[in-house]
């Protein structure tokens, strides 16, 4: 597990250099800052920053696109904590690839969840040109960027913006869709179409700076709001309009201090092992999690396959949910009751996933596991009450979906370095194909050779092995993100807290299949 | 007057040091060994240097490091403490060397008195009683065994050189005495590299009562009075008091002058005790020159808390050339004191010394105590060093008030997280005998089984406490919430 995190650590800090030298050489003579330092003079002095997937992209677009070009993640401005979208100018010129739309929307949905004022440090040449079809037309694609920005001004999410290089195309939409929208003077630009589409177009010669500058925005076309002389006078601007937001968040009043697990966290390395076949039992996990190791167990001695109980993570009233083995009905039943109980009083949900899914057998569907399994399924997906996922192992199958995988939209989900992702073992799908291609043999009257069975089976299983590992995951934007298990318990607090800017709603459930 | 001391010590007695060195307005240089870094006299000092590993050879008994220390911080005098390098006359050479003033005897003095057979014939010369007892020049076990004879049974073999009851043999019968000879002999050759050995007649039911002194470099000599000591667990002292329940008016006139005529003798300068053995009580009693300890003595507040002075400020002051500052007819003792020792042992294991961090330690104060304490709240008591934590002193217009306000004291002197001899130090200060004033240097062996506390099992009290400890509270009710729990605040810089 230690090495798995010495690679994580070294992929991060790769990840986190941004653009080649040339790229950073050039962003630094136009008198700006790197995207880091900007966060750094963004962010209150000794506050935290959690940051979203910095290993998107990683290995996609020729590994070209470090982090997507895009800095995202949640950290305190004036006090508050607020959603920081942050292009690296490095990287490309900021343009958007598809993992950089979908690392964007990711991030304004967590905005949206937690109801987080967004900041924009706006840095990019728009999309990019070459993948436009994977990038502009869709749904989920570069649109959906100003839509959810119009929809969250209207919930009462402030929008901010802060020019701090081009804006150009669809980017310029960005600022001019924020409720308010700074321009840094000499290097913040604005335009619809830049100087060459503009002489093509009309044959008109222009200056970037005489078509779309900061002085342009500021005082003659009122797209932006405040002119700053420098980056560090826009993030300073930017902390000022913060302050002005008048929002505020209730924490819940039954808070403890906040306390040390009385277990070593650092023993999760000797623990959990980098195979996920090696069983432990995941309360020794938990006992290095949460508040002084203590845990109040719901149910303990029945369906101890899921384990269930109550406990306080930085002084926050938590439900877990983790798992402990394979689902059977009465897991997931037990498991359904507990996420009822939590709904019911407005406890947050931490799942911790380790699971290769439900029973399967003639026994078991008789017993009707698919229906109790739905329950579970039923009763995650109507949650109220803010989820976090930890991919602590495996996550295969419906267990993903019961276990509160991407798909039910729980607040964070991140995964640990160890973590497998399929829809089943790559085992179990080489059996499952070459069972299936042994079948329609025999109807043919042949049989499967064991050569031929080997080349079934070598590349499903070499692709289920690529495609399950947790780097593939946080590359496409599967998870927040791959975190050390260490970080795990203040990834937890600092997302629980960021959670309580948001009321929670009424819970209503619909049909339980019985 | 020196404007920077190094204090070439650690626990209570660099910090008390390093007290009075404050007051007196003197920059201060702290050393301190790896197992010290975090220590309490560290924080205190002006500037502190590490010397090197938490072994003492490799720290507090490096002549070495200390003195690079002095040079590099510029101090102008080292005060060595009791224990380590103090009564090293070497050390103090090469101080005076260095050009380092060393705030202690002359080496001269300390060697000539540290060597007991030197010491005696001092004694012998100054007119100073001393107890029956012969170094044969030839130390074979035949004229080892003759000296005995001599000398008259029970005798008491003991190591030419070192002291603190290492080597130390008694022998009731001369059958016994070749083994007994060839022990002390491996032993002594072991703890100080001299197997020359000492025999001495055996006072039965002695008490152990010293005399502090006090000279300077002009030659006066002023002596502050009695300790009892007799209360000690194999030599090393427990309880001490003052002025003795043994000594009248008559014996401490002679006794002093004794102890005066002795330090003249040895033309000792700076703070010292003479230690004599005590055959019974009142004005008859004999008296026996037992060694000078050339020295501050642990137990030195109890002198501080009766006669009204400041030992270590009276050490400063004629190290640097200055007079002894008071006449002998200007000292006198007000009322009585007691000290008791807090060790970090464990009276019901044999005194085995416990290490730990001390989870809960508050000093109690109350009107007429005082405690010198080398650690706090939190600190990490380790095994390197001896287990001494603090010294409680208490003073009272009587003895009695005396006793009753250390036992008050120890009460309310609550130490949780390791084990220590307070339990035995209350019942000692509540001992029939104790209260009597019935003491000799037995003491402690003869009444060990009703001063050792039983180990009996925790109470329920006890043990439903420490749940309520460990579980927080009573776990439902949560205290007003404060924003700095939430780990945005709390946090600070970190990045995930």
């Amino acid at each position: 597990m230690e090495r798995l995190v010495a690679d994580l650590r070294t992929r991060v800090e790769r990840a986190r250099q941004g653009g080649d030298e040339r790229s950073v050489k050039r962003h630094r003579e136009q008198g700006k800052l790197l995207v880091r330092e900007r966060l750094e003079r963004l962010l209150d002095p000794d506050s935290p920053f959690l940051e979203l997937s910095p290993l998107a992209a990683d290995a996609l677009y020729d590994d070209d696109a470090p982090g997507a070009g895009l800095v995202t993640g949640i950290g305190r401005v004036s006090g508050r904590e607020v959603l920081v979208v942050a292009n690296d100018a490095t990287v490309k010129g900021g343009t958007y690839y598809p993992m950089t739309v979908k690392k964007h929307l990711r991030a304004q949905q967590v905005a949206l969840e937690n109801r987080l004022p967004c900041l924009y440090l706006v840095d990019s040449g728009g999309a990019y040109l070459p993948l436009q079809a994977e990038v502009f037309p869709d749904r989920e694609h570069f649109g959906r960027i100003f839509f959810n920005q119009a929809r969250m001004s209207a919930e009462g999410i402030a929008q901010v913006a802060i020019v701090m290089g081009s804006c150009t195309a669809g980017g310029a939409y960005v600022p001019a869709m924020s409720d308010e929208t700074i321009i840094v003077s000499g290097t913040g630009t604005i335009f619809l179409g830049g100087p060459p589409l503009v002489k093509a177009a009309t044959g008109e010669d222009v200056t970037a700076e005489e078509l779309g500058g900061a002085d342009v925005h500021a005082r003659l076309s009122g797209v932006a709001d405040y002119l700053a002389h420098d980056d560090a006078h826009a993030l300073e601007l930017a902390r000022t309009i913060v302050s002005t937001l008048h929002g505020s968040k209730t924490l819940p009043a039954d808070r403890t201090p906040p306390e040390a697990p009385a277990h070593d966290p650092a023993d999760i390395y000797g623990i959990v092992s980098a195979d996920s076949r090696h069983p432990y039992d995941v309360r020794e996990v938990i006992a290095r999690l949460v508040d002084g190791s203590r845990f109040d167990e719901f149910k303990r001695l029945y369906a101890p396959s899921i384990v269930t109980g109550f406990a306080r993570l930085h002084g926050f009233l938590v439900g877990i949910v983790a798992n402990n083995g394979v689902l059977f009905s009465e897991s997931a039943l037990k498991a359904t009751h507990f996420i009822e109980l939590c709904n019911a009083r407005g406890v947050p949900l931490v799942f911790l996933q380790n699971i290769t899914g439900f029973m399967v057998g003639r026994q078991y569907e008789r017993g009707g596991i698919a229906k109790d399994g739905a329950k579970m399924v039923h009763a995650v997906a109507n949650s109220t009450v803010p989820k976090f996922t930890v991919v602590i192992g495996g996550s295969f199958g419906a267990g993903n979906y019961g276990m509160c995988g991407r798909a039910y939209d729980p607040r964070f989900l991140w995964m640990w370095p160890n973590a497998r992702i399929s829809v089943m073992g790559g085992e179990q799908a080489a059996s499952v194909l070459s069972t299936v291609k042994r079948d329609q043999l025999a109807r043919e009257g042949r049989t499967l050779g064991e050569a031929e069975d080997a080349q079934i089976r070598e590349p499903i299983l070499e692709k289920y092995e690529r495609e399950g590992s947790p780097y593939y995951s946080t590359a496409r934007l599967w998870d927040d993100g791959i975190i050390d298990p260490l970080h795990t318990r203040d990834a937890l607090g600092l997302g629980i807290s960021a959670a309580y800017n948001a009321p929670i709603p009424a819970v209503r459930f619909g049909i339980f299949r019985m | 007057m020196f404007t920077r001391i190094l204090v070439a010590n650690r626990g209570e007695i660099a910090v008390r040091i390093l007290r009075t060195c404050r007051v007196m307005g003197i920059e201060t240089v702290a050393v301190y060994s790896d197992a010290d870094a975090g220590a309490l006299h560290v924080t205190l000092a002006d500037q502190a240097v590490r010397i090197g590993g938490a072994a003492p050879a490799e720290s507090y008994l490096s002549q070495k490091a200390i003195l690079d220390a002095a040079r590099a911080t510029g101090a102008q005098a080292i005060h060595p403490g009791y224990g380590f390098l103090s009564e090293n006359d070497a050390f103090a050479a090469a101080c005076a060397k260095a050009g380092l003033t060393f705030i202690g005897p002359s080496p001269d003095a300390m060697a000539k008195l540290g060597s007991k057979t030197a010491a005696r014939r001092i004694a012998e010369a100054a007119g100073v009683p001393v107890v029956p007892g012969a170094v044969p020049a030839d130390q074979s076990d035949a004229a080892l065994i003759a000296a005995a004879t001599k000398v008259g049974f029970p005798v008491l073999l003991k190591p030419s050189e070192g002291g603190g009851g290492i080597g130390m043999k008694e022998v009731h019968a001369a059958a016994d005495l070749p083994g007994a000879i060839a022990q002390a002999r491996r032993e002594a050759e072991a703890a100080f590299g001299d197997g020359t050995l000492y025999v001495e007649r055996l006072v039965t039911k002695p008490r152990h009562v010293e005399f502090q002194i006090l000279g300077d470099s002009h030659g006066t000599v002023v002596h502050l009075f009695e300790r009892e000591c007799s209360i000690q667990r194999r030599h090393q002292k427990v309880l001490e008091e003052t002025p003795s329940t043994a000594v009248t008016p008559a014996l401490r006139a002679r006794m002093g002058a004794a102890a005066v005529a002795l330090a003249r003798a040895a033309g000792y300068a700076n703070a010292g005790t003479v230690e004599f053995l005590v055959e019974g009580r009142g004005d008859s009693a004999s008296f026996y020159f037992l060694e000078m300890n050339a020295r501050l003595q642990v137990e030195h507040p109890i002198t501080e808390v009766v006669t009204g002075v400041d030992l270590v400020r009276a050490q400063i002051e004629v190290a640097a050339g200055g007079p002894v500052p008071w006449t002998q007819e200007q000292l006198t003792q007000r009322g009585h004191a007691i000290e008791v020792r807090v060790c970090a042992e464990d009276p019901r294991q044999g005194f085995l010394p416990q290490a730990g961090v001390l989870a809960l330690y508050r000093e109690p104060a109350m009107p007429g105590v005082r405690v010198d304490a080398g650690v706090t709240e939190g600190s990490e008591v380790s095994v390197h060093y001896d287990s001494l934590l603090a010294k409680l002193v208490a003073w009272g217009e009587t003895r009695e008030a005396a006793r009753l306000r250390a036992h008050e004291a120890l009460a309310h002197y609550p130490i949780l997280g390791i084990r220590t001899n307070v339990p035995l130090l209350m019942r000692l200060l509540t001992h029939d005998r104790f209260v009597a004033g019935d003491l000799d240097t037995h003491f402690l062996d003869a009444e060990a089984a009703s001063l050792v506390p039983p180990d009996s099992p925790p109470t329920a009290d006890a043990r439903a406490v420490a749940a309520l400890v460990r579980r927080g509270g009573s776990g439902i009710a949560a205290p007003a919430a404060e924003t700095s729990w939430d780990p945005w605040t709390s946090l600070g810089g970190r990045r995930v």
